[in-house]
């Protein structure tokens, strides 16, 4: 006799059909899955909005190193050397004083600044940094060079941000976690009590020369599908949630500090992030599930 | 074919339910497999569908070493039995037929192979015009004969019926014998595991006896004396 391997249309009726079959369960896990996808999607777009910012203060973010005024030309070239070698500088470029002088007087009207001495201003080194995270480290490295007779950094906004990046990874790694089990063991829950419903036509498919795949199977996908739709919900509400908050935030003062990146440009990220954790929060839960009432 | 040499089945909670059996039935053979209750026939009929493994001995099916199967080896093995039980145990949500596409689907059979074979078996067992009943609408001897079409649907090499008439009238169990040994006449094996001694008796068959997980006697034509 000729042999089919595959009766996917038969499994994923199978699949749908057990999940009707014990709604109230299945709403459950549902339920379930969209709440862990809502948490972990909140924490995850908080850390990804803390991230851009990190990377527009970034590509911004410089400190001042002013040069002792007894410095000679060729030493003040020797000390730009020796900043560009630290490790953390991404660019190094001297303004002299005659310069920053000009470029303050560019945005003031008032005529006392006009006829201010050059001597109020110093040479400096405007250095450009690559990772946040080691400002303090490379403001300290450079001002322990000779010939920095001072510095300027701000660095509060810049710590803030690295804080509510880290903070936001760490709480949505731990929740990500516990949902995660907490989802887990529901839907584990949904499909055991289908397949015990279903315990002797296990057994009489077992006694047919049913493989564990085949029975499987349909279980899998009633897993799978459980997750996806979880997830396709999970994604609209998330959609919802994160339009009410950008509307809040770009109408309220925080706008002149804080651009959130918005949905528009993050939407297939989040709805295949959502999808691809339904999908295997679903499998392993179904997966672990079924194991028992394979063993006939 | 079945073939036991020396085989021991000794539970975790220390019953000996089997003592050193040596049984061999050949291809096309029919038998009666008969003894009391807690006798240890269900043991043996645990043993040869790989439910249970025997802790000592050898056991052959069809082909399969049953001592050294691999897990994945052992839907194919049971691919070669049919299995019919005294509670037949259909599925009652699906019709006759769906209850025979259900087995037929599982070796993964095509549609073509299942509208050519289901209406041959259910012709064979005389059921022809139930195709479309559910086995709740059933008598019992009807059921059983759809548990019997259900393993002879995959064309087994053997069926193994587990009191195939227990639930059944004297009438009734009269023709599922008559049924199944006219399966057997096709070129089935056959072992009925029974404890029904007036119809092992009217058979005529090959009766093997066991009491207390041993072999009390084994006799071609013989008859039920416990």
């Amino acid at each position: 006799m000729k042999r089919r391997r595959l009766n996917l249309g038969y499994f994923i009726s199978e699949g749908f059909h057990s999940i009707f079959s014990h709604g109230l369960m299945s709403f459950a896990a549902v339920c379930m899955i969209v709440a862990c996808l809502i948490i972990m999607g909140s924490f995850a777009l908080l850390a990804a909005n803390a991230d851009k910012m990190m990377s527009q203060l970034e590509s911004e973010n410089v400190f001042y190193a002013y040069i002792d005024e007894s410095y000679t030309d060729e030493q003040i070239a020797a000390l730009e050397k020796q900043v560009k070698s630290i490790d953390n500088v991404a660019s190094v470029d001297f303004v002299s004083r005659e310069e920053a002088k000009q470029e303050y007087l560019d945005g003031q009207t008032n005529e006392l600044y006009v006829n201010m001495p050059d001597e109020v201003f110093r040479d400096r080194l405007v250095i450009h940094v690559y990772d946040l995270e080691k400002f303090a480290q490379t403001v300290d490295q450079v001002s322990a060079l000779e010939g920095v007779a001072d510095h300027r950094a701000e660095q509060d906004l810049t710590d803030a941000f690295i804080t509510v990046r880290n903070v936001a990874t760490a709480v949505a790694g731990i929740l990500i976690a516990i949902l995660a089990a907490i989802s887990l063991f529901i839907i584990a829950n949904t499909v055991r009590l289908a397949a015990f419903a279903r315990r002797e036509e296990i057994a009489i498919m077992k006694m047919c020369g049913a493989s564990d795949g085949f029975i499987r199977w349909p279980f899998v996908i009633e897993g799978i599908l459980l997750g996806l739709v979880g997830a396709v919900v999970a994604f609209f509400i998330q959609w919802g949630i994160y339009a009410g908050v950008y509307e809040a935030v770009m109408s309220s003062s925080a706008s002149t500090i804080i651009i959130p990146v918005t949905f528009g440009s993050i939407w297939y990220w989040v709805l295949g992030i959502f999808a691809l954790a339904g999908i295997l929060i679903g499998m392993c839960g179904s997966g672990f599930a079924i194991r028992r009432f394979l063993r006939v | 074919m079945i073939r036991l040499v020396d085989v021991c089945k000794e539970y975790n909670n220390g019953t000996k339910a089997i003592k050193g059996l040596n049984l061999k039935i050949e291809d096309g053979e029919f038998a009666f497999l008969v003894g009391p209750s807690g006798s240890g026939k269900s043991t043996i009929i645990k043993l040869l569908t790989a439910e249970e493994f025997a802790t000592q001995g050898r056991v052959m099916v069809n082909g399969y070493n049953l001592n050294t199967i691999k897990h994945w080896q052992i839907p194919k093995m049971r691919r070669t039995l049919g299995v019919i039980f005294q509670d037949f145990r259909l599925i009652d949500k699906k019709t006759v037929w769906g209850n025979l596409e259900f087995a037929m689907r599982i070796i993964g059979a095509t549609n073509r192979e299942m509208n050519k074979r289901i209406p041959y078996v259910l012709d064979l067992v005389g059921l022809s015009d139930k195709a479309n009943v559910r086995p709740t609408e059933m008598s019992g001897g009807e059921q059983q004969r759809v548990a019997i079409a259900r393993a002879l649907v995959n064309n087994p090499q053997m069926i193994i019926a587990d009191e195939p008439t227990g639930n059944l009238d004297p009438q009734r169990s009269l023709e599922i014998m008559t049924l199944l040994e006219r399966i057997n006449s096709m070129g089935t094996t056959m072992l009925v595991v029974t404890h029904e001694r007036e119809l092992v008796n009217r058979f005529s068959k090959r009766v093997v006896t066991i009491q207390n997980g041993e072999l009390i006697s084994d006799e071609q034509g013989g008859y039920y004396k416990l």
